[in-house]
């Protein structure tokens, strides 16, 4: 009873086991033997997977000025094992490439795979696809696919820009979107919004039969998807006044900045040597890619925002901030030049002693700061000088200095602010005001970049705070689409009355008698700005100027840095006077400045 | 050293002969799957198939440990081992490494071994140590409450590891308990829930209830019209009515986004070709394309192009279809069949309950990967990522099957010394 019981459950068991076999080899029958319609690529027709390249998104300026766009040009695939060419000399002829050339592309192309389409002449222009489509009947496995080439309006703004490139094997591996052939972006803003500008492949199914003629698609397109075209990218910069900033930094070394304060965008951002974005583009790319990387004068990297400078005299002002906010000077402090205990940093210029603060920016008193500095170290209410520099550093980094933005384009520095844990390892923790009394004048480890100087600017015409300069105002089609990083409020601390000192101490730099920059004041409205030297132990100094405009509500902040060119106000205020004067009024009314700037510079090689 | 003779000359050879073709048939799958003119040699290493070579000569070392192992370690340590499984089921949810989207494996530099694999093997033997034991029978509710424990919580434990294929496998063991006397209504009662669940995503919740009401009236004129049947009958539809009111919930709620995918497109109900359905339709075409007699031995183009995916795993079956066509397939389905026959038969020739559960579980978790893989890659269940017992690619289920296999050939082999 009960052996007959299980033997019925051994049965059942069978029967299922049996039941599925079976159910699977009448499907196998139907699928292999009965239905024709699976059967494509093995008789004459096959299956090409062509894939649908989106176009790629494309930048705006401020103003909706197109900066980049799409061209139009082809890509020719070969299928090795499809290939039949006849007559090679007549194919390589058809196409304007040697026949050694095409041993080559054909070998490599092998090598890749010879069942998947690689690509054997990339970006033939549209005139010649016209011609060569009408003859590529002749040669089988070969077919066109569409792509598209950046294109620059004006030649400008490479660094921010960026290039689109072919992807590498680390791109593929790092992200499986990416296959052989593929564009991403290489640098600048076009790595930055890879993601938004690259929109989604599409793929197309057809069916092609031995003379390789297109026999419409497969399935009638179901399984076919369409490319979704990549989203735009609006900037807050302004082309026109990029251009101008790049046609005045000609042969010479360094980088302009220009920040709209009252957002944090970037107006402008130059660094010199340039080129132009149009070389990085199409079969030339690597070529001259080659060429620019080897360039001595390294036209490739982007100073603006990877190169850093001791920041000098426009130092002196934030340590002047910093002091009169926790009370260790104040209005009315006055340190003197000369005399007994002094001061062990010189003088540099000549004027009436003791000062109090504002005349001091104004002339720049090297003693006057060195005491600031030392009256912060020595505070009490700070608990002693290496509290002290905690809580200076602290400040800095307040002010934007000794860490990066992140702002949208690569390669983007810190610079540096010295901590106390540097000092105690250099000095094996015994060290006073003294010891680190560079830092008061903007010298020794300090190091800024130009994006962080022109974005000191924009704090102290701001009187106090900051959004972390960006290059991108939006993104796509939809507002609050940028990281949400750019649009935060970065406050200093310190209150806007002490700022309002330093501004005016700035103001007269342009409109003051004595100004250094009085020479490139600008009629239309009043400017606040601040020379600087760097100083450079490989050679001549570096020359550094830093401005706002208009002074009462200012709409631009900039940055200049002119390398190697000695005192911040021949080279560097006059560039930056031109080109808040181009932003502020549209129009330049001073071409004989202009003039000066483009004619005189030394030519650097004669130095 | 007697016995150790005796095993080899009363081993069932041929299921050792169908354990070595299926194997030789995976692995010139995997080498047609992979293959290019770059690299030609079948060792390789840097290839798949190089890999595999590797993996099976050190499967077949393990089988023969196994061979060796005495009889009584199986039973004896059956819930040692199953509770090191768990142990380690656990320690990789802490500390595996993510490969392909589930938390389930470990990985010590090139090396990558799936607890989850293991974990049928002593699920199984753990299973047939606790029926094996004189207190227990299947028609007692805390025999079947802890028969199911043992099932269950290695299948969770996977579960939460997001290997939903390998935790299904481990419903495969009701057929174990089936054959030792568990009521069938649990299997039909599943068997009813999946066809409700497939009819309410296709039609509305509200038709299917109204198809289920006409159903249980039209019984009624079949049956005796009494109290009691009318009763019986209104709480069938009651339970009904709730289940397929929450399939809709749980499809919605509990499911994760791309298995609701997968469903759908399975039944149809979901257009989007370019996901789940893709790959369906690719493994189609290069199954279809295969023809009566496939188009030879490494000329498959529709797997070269890499259209299937997972092509060396668990779209193997593409291969075979491809190259060697109906017949192929044909031969590769009735190589399993011959097998599962084979291993029901030992399983009922032996003496001890514990011998024929073990055989048992070897046959249902075999048989589920089996059908699984291949009605998935013919387009009749739910992409469901599980390897073809023998054939698919990968180290860690090949050793895992080979144990589990060469254990119940072991123990075959010395069922006349069990009293
Ligand atoms: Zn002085």
């Amino acid at each position: 009873m009960e052996g007959k019981k299980f033997n019925e459950r051994r049965q059942i068991i069978t029967l299922i086991i049996l039941i599925v076999g079976g159910i699977f080899i009448v499907r196998l029958f139907f699928l292999q033997v009965i239905n024709q319609s699976y059967k494509l690529s093995s008789q004459n027709n096959v299956l090409r997977f062509v894939t649908q390249y989106p176009a790629r998104g494309t930048i705006f300026d401020r103003n909706g000025e197109l900066m980049v766009y799409n061209e139009a040009a082809y890509d020719l695939l070969v299928i090795p094992r499809q290939a039949v060419i006849a007559d090679t000399l007549a194919f390589c002829r058809l196409l304007k490439i040697d026949i050694e050339s095409f041993r080559t592309r054909f070998e490599a192309a092998r090598k890749y795979s010879r069942y998947r389409p690689s690509v054997f002449l990339e970006q033939i222009s549209k005139e010649d696809y016209g011609y060569i489509i009408e003859k590529l009947y002749n040669y089988p496995g070969f077919f066109f696919q569409a792509r598209t080439l950046r294109k620059y309006p004006r030649p400008i703004a490479a660094h921010v820009l960026g290039d689109v490139g072919e992807v590498n094997n680390n791109d593929m591996e790092r992200d499986p979107v990416y296959k052989m052939g593929d564009y991403i972006g290489k640098s600048g803003l076009e790595k930055f919004y890879e993601k938004t500008l690259r929109g989604h492949k599409g793929m197309k199914i057809m069916m092609v039969d031995v003379h390789n003629r297109e026999k419409g698609s497969y399935h009638d397109g179901i399984y076919d998807t369409l490319p979704i075209t990549g989203k735009n990218v609006y900037l807050g910069m302004d082309a026109r006044l990029q251009e101008y900033g790049e046609k005045l930094m000609v042969n010479k070394t360094g980088s302009v900045v220009a920040i709209d304060p009252e957002t944090g965008e970037i107006l402008a951002l130059i660094s010199s040597p340039n080129y132009d974005p149009n070389l990085l583009v199409g079969r030339a790319r690597g070529k001259n890619f080659n060429e620019l990387l080897n360039n001595p004068m390294k036209p490739l990297i982007n100073r603006a925002i990877g190169g850093t400078y001791p920041p000098g005299s426009t130092f002196k002002m934030i340590n002047a901030l910093v002091a009169l906010q926790t009370g260790s000077i104040d209005e009315g402090t006055r340190f003197s030049c000369q005399g007994k205990g002094s001061s062990p940093i010189k003088c540099t210029h000549s004027h009436v002693s003791p000062l109090s603060v504002q005349p001091a920016i104004e002339n720049s008193c090297n003693p006057f700061f060195w005491n600031t500095f030392r009256s912060i170290l020595t505070n009490p209410s700070l608990h002693g000088q290496k509290k002290a520099l905690e809580y200076w550093h602290q400040k800095m980094l307040d002010f934007g200095l000794g860490h990066r933005f992140k702002t949208d384009i690569p390669f983007e520095v810190a610079g540096n602010i010295p901590s106390r844990d540097f000092y105690d390892k250099v000095y094996n923790g015994s060290w006073n005001a003294m010891t680190v009394r560079s830092l008061s004048i903007g010298q020794g480890e300090i190091l800024v970049t130009p994006l962080q100087l022109a974005n000191l600017a924009a704090i102290i015409g701001n009187e106090g705070y900051y959004y972390p300069p960006h290059l991108a105002r939006r993104i796509g089609e939809e507002n609050d689409s940028l990281p949400p990083h750019f649009t935060k409020k970065m406050e200093t601390g310190i209150d806007a009355r002490y700022y309002r000192l330093v501004k005016s101490a700035m103001l007269d730099v342009f409109e003051g008698g004595g100004g250094t920059a009085r020479r490139f004041k600008i009629k239309e409205f009043q400017a606040a700005g601040k020379t600087g030297t760097a100083e450079n132990p490989h050679g001549k100094d570096h020359s550094l100027f830093m401005a706002f405009a208009p002074y009462d509500k200012p709409k631009i902040a900039i940055a200049v840095v002119v390398e190697n060119s000695g005192f911040g106000s021949t080279w560097a205020a006059p560039i930056a006077s031109l080109m808040m004067e181009l932003y502020i009024t549209g129009e330049i009314k001073r071409p004989e400045m202009e003039q000066f700037l483009l004619e005189n510079f030394p030519d650097p090689v004669e130095q | 050293m007697r016995e150790n003779k005796s095993i080899f000359t009363q081993i069932e050879l041929p299921v050792v002969l169908l354990y070595l073709a299926l194997t030789l048939i995976g692995w010139l799958s995997i080498y047609a799957a992979v293959y290019n003119e770059e690299h030609k040699s079948i060792f390789d290493i840097s290839q798949r198939y190089g890999k595999q070579l590797l993996w099976i000569g050190l499967a077949l070392v393990l089988g023969l440990f196994v061979m060796l192992t005495d009889t009584r370690f199986f039973n004896g340590f059956a819930f040692i081992i199953y509770l090191v499984t768990i142990g380690m089921l656990v320690a990789v949810l802490l500390f595996g490494s993510t490969i392909a989207g589930s938390k389930s494996w470990f990985q010590i530099g090139d090396f990558k071994l799936q607890p989850a694999e293991f974990a049928k093997f002593s699920t199984g033997l753990a299973l047939a140590a606790f029926l094996n034991r004189l207190d227990t029978y299947i028609s007692q509710t805390r025999t079947k409450i802890i028969s199911i424990g043992i099932i269950v919580l290695p299948a969770i434990l996977i579960l939460m590891q997001y290997d939903t294929g390998s935790a299904l496998v481990f419903s495969a063991f009701v057929l174990v308990l089936f054959r030792e006397g568990l009521s069938p209504i649990p299997l039909i009662l599943g068997l009813i829930a999946v066809v409700l669940f497939i009819l309410t995503l296709y039609f509305s919740p509200l038709y299917v209830i109204i198809g289920i009401a006409v159903l249980l009236a039209l019984s009624l004129f079949f049956t005796r019209r009494n109290i009691q049947v009318i009763m019986r009958l209104l709480a069938v539809f009651a339970v009904a009515s709730l289940f397929v009111v929450s399939v809709g919930f749980v499809f919605d709620s509990v499911l994760e986004p791309h298995q609701r995918s997968r469903i759908n497109v399975l039944l149809g109900l979901d257009e989007d070709l370019r996901g789940a359905g893709y790959n369906v339709h690719q493994s189609k075409i290069a199954i279809g394309s295969g023809g009566f007699a496939g188009k030879g031995f490494l000329q498959g183009t529709q797997t070269k192009f890499n259209f299937v995916p997972e092509q060396s795993t668990d779209f193997i079956f593409c291969t075979v279809g491809e190259e060697w066509g109906f017949l192929g397939t044909t031969v590769l389905i009735g190589l399993y069949m011959m097998l599962f026959m084979r291993l029901i038969r030992m399983a009922e020739r032996q003496r001890s309950t514990f011998s024929r559960v073990y055989g048992y579980s070897v046959v249902s978790v075999l048989f589920f990967h089996f059908a699984i893989n291949i009605a998935m890659t013919i387009g009749l269940a739910p992409v469901i990522g599980i390897p073809l017992p023998f054939v698919s690619y990968g180290g860690s289920s090949l050793w895992a099957f080979t144990i589990m296999l060469f254990a119940f050939l072991k123990l075959d082999a010395n069922r006349l010394n069990v009293l």
